[in-house]
């Protein structure tokens, strides 16, 4: 009885974990198949304009006769790349407010609360397409975009999560027992805190990357030379009414299925890392 | 000794005082019940007694000195024992908290080989209880406070504990107080009985 519970467990676990090795692995397949095409998705071939998908070009071609797959890939890697930017940039700004707010006193927490506040209170997209056209657009302008709009959930949650370490029982009897602060902040409060960011960030991908396709479909992003998925999706746009759907519905699909990939990794490893479940 | 000095505390300026000029000594190898309701502020005067908390007037001194910083002589055991560990640490991890364990003494609390890779949360209150009591003897202590430590536990439990405790206490001379509003407990364990938080009709 207990055996058979215990083996129930863990084909959870090794299916969490499955789902976690799936998802890395479409993700490595993209950077891959993007550095294998290279350069193909630019080369124009004027007797093959226009194909519907077909063996040869799975995402068919476009009005230049460019292989679609190339270029959702090349899209893609661009696309996600942008994204791990942005969030990585918003996560270390989360990380660095939160833990100022919880550690440096009442002024500071007042300051960075407000600050919160204000951010969320201010609707997203105009946030997003303020920052943007201020810094010009462009790659670095739709990531500082993002990085900056995306950063107060995640604040939230460390600065409470730290709140929560400081006041708990168990970080002030490790004093007790003879435990310095920076031990206690090593074994008691990273443990707790790194799971949270990780998957505070992990979740945030899937933001980032479809704010940034999205800045870039309004014209305030990317310029066609940097062939993002927003920027194929906003010249679809063009050709949809001649008929060209699979112009827009490869390359929306494939962002679709890696933002979805994201979300099911972050959730999967919270999973993972919770003690609670983690031996499920 | 464990000594308090005319101790008087309350959460805040506005606050009504929870205790007010509160004397208390106690000596090695004996073992003071402080019964009392609850809501009267024998959990805080504990976390005084423990260094948790400083009082607004008076002072703490353990044998003669004032409560180190660090590394605490006075041990307290709290009456939730999942509150005192971490939940993202297993057994083995939280025993060594302290200092190195005594086989002795872990076999004597029961302790079981297979818990030490558990999580918190994968024992039973009794057994992570026996956790903390271990954890806190492995450190060097002289006095323990104990807070309702097995008020949430069956008598059985209960009685195990306490026969383990009793036999630690005696053997180590440590200098304890039992907190609890059983009175009957208190009976049984206790040389003396001290009363701050007596029904006042409140
Ligand atoms: N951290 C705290 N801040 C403010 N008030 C508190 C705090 N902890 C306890 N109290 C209040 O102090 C009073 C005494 O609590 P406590 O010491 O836990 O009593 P007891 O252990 O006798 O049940 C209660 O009214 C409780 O609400
Ligand atoms: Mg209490």
């Amino acid at each position: 009885m207990f055996v058979q519970l215990y083996r129930i467990h863990l084909n959870r676990r090794s299916r969490t974990l499955v789902t976690v090795i799936s998802c890395l692995a479409l993700f490595a397949a993209v950077f891959l198949g993007a550095w294998l095409y290279g350069e193909n998705g630019e080369i124009t071939n004027l007797q093959l304009r226009k194909l519907p998908p077909s063996w040869e070009q799975p995402f068919g071609t476009d009005w230049l006769g460019r292989d679609m797959f190339a270029r959702t890939l090349k899209g893609l890697r661009i696309s996600l790349m942008i994204g791990l930017s942005a969030a990585t940039a918003s996560a270390i700004i989360a990380l660095i407010l939160g833990l100022a707010a919880a550690t440096l006193g009442k002024a500071v927490d007042t300051a960075v609360t407000w600050l919160i506040d204000v951010a969320i209170a201010t609707p997203h997209l105009i946030l997003l397409i303020l920052i943007a056209f201020a810094c010009g657009g462009g790659a670095k302008g739709v990531i500082i975009a993002v990085a900056a709009s995306h950063w107060p959930v995640l604040t939230r949650i460390i600065r409470a999560e730290v709140l929560q370490l400081r006041s708990s029982a168990f970080i002030h009897l490790s004093a007790k027992l003879g435990r310095g602060p920076l031990w206690i902040a090593w074994h008691h409060m990273l443990p707790h805190l790194l799971p949270q960011f990780v998957i505070g960030l992990l979740l945030m991908f899937p933001h980032a990357i479809l704010h940034a396709a999205a800045l870039t479909f309004l014209g305030f992003g990317m310029s066609p030379h940097t062939p993002a998925i927003g920027v194929l999706l906003a010249e679809s746009m063009r050709y949809l009414s001649m008929g060209l759907w699979w112009l827009a519905v490869a390359p929306g699909l494939t962002l679709i299925i890696s933002v979805q990939a994201f979300d099911i990794l972050g959730n999967s490893l919270r999973v993972l890392l919770d003690p609670k479940t983690c031996r499920e | 000794m464990l000594e308090c000095r005319g101790i008087t505390f309350s959460y805040d300026k506005n606050h009504k005082k929870l205790f007010q000029d509160i004397d208390l000594k106690i000596n090695p190898g004996e073992i003071v019940g402080m019964p009392g309701p609850s809501g009267q502020g024998k959990s805080t005067l504990a976390k005084v007694l423990s260094g948790y908390l400083q009082p607004q007037v008076g002072t703490v001194l353990v044998d003669g000195s004032p409560l180190p910083a660090g590394k605490n002589p006075v041990q307290l055991i709290f009456q939730n024992p999942e509150h005192a560990v971490n939940p993202h640490w297993n057994v083995r991890k939280i025993l060594n908290e302290g200092g190195i364990i005594n086989p002795e003494l872990s076999k004597n609390f029961g302790i079981q080989n297979f818990w030490l890779d558990r999580f918190p949360h994968e024992l039973s209150g009794g057994e992570l209880q026996r956790i903390c009591l271990v954890r806190a003897l492995c450190s060097n202590l002289r006095y323990l406070i104990c807070d309702e430590i097995t008020s949430m536990l069956d008598a059985l439990t209960q009685a195990g504990i306490w026969h383990s405790l009793l036999q630690e206490i005696e053997k180590r001379q440590l200098g304890v107080l039992v907190i609890s509003h059983d009175n009957a407990l208190i009976a049984r364990l206790c040389s003396r009985v001290v009363h701050f938080f007596e029904d006042t009709g409140k």
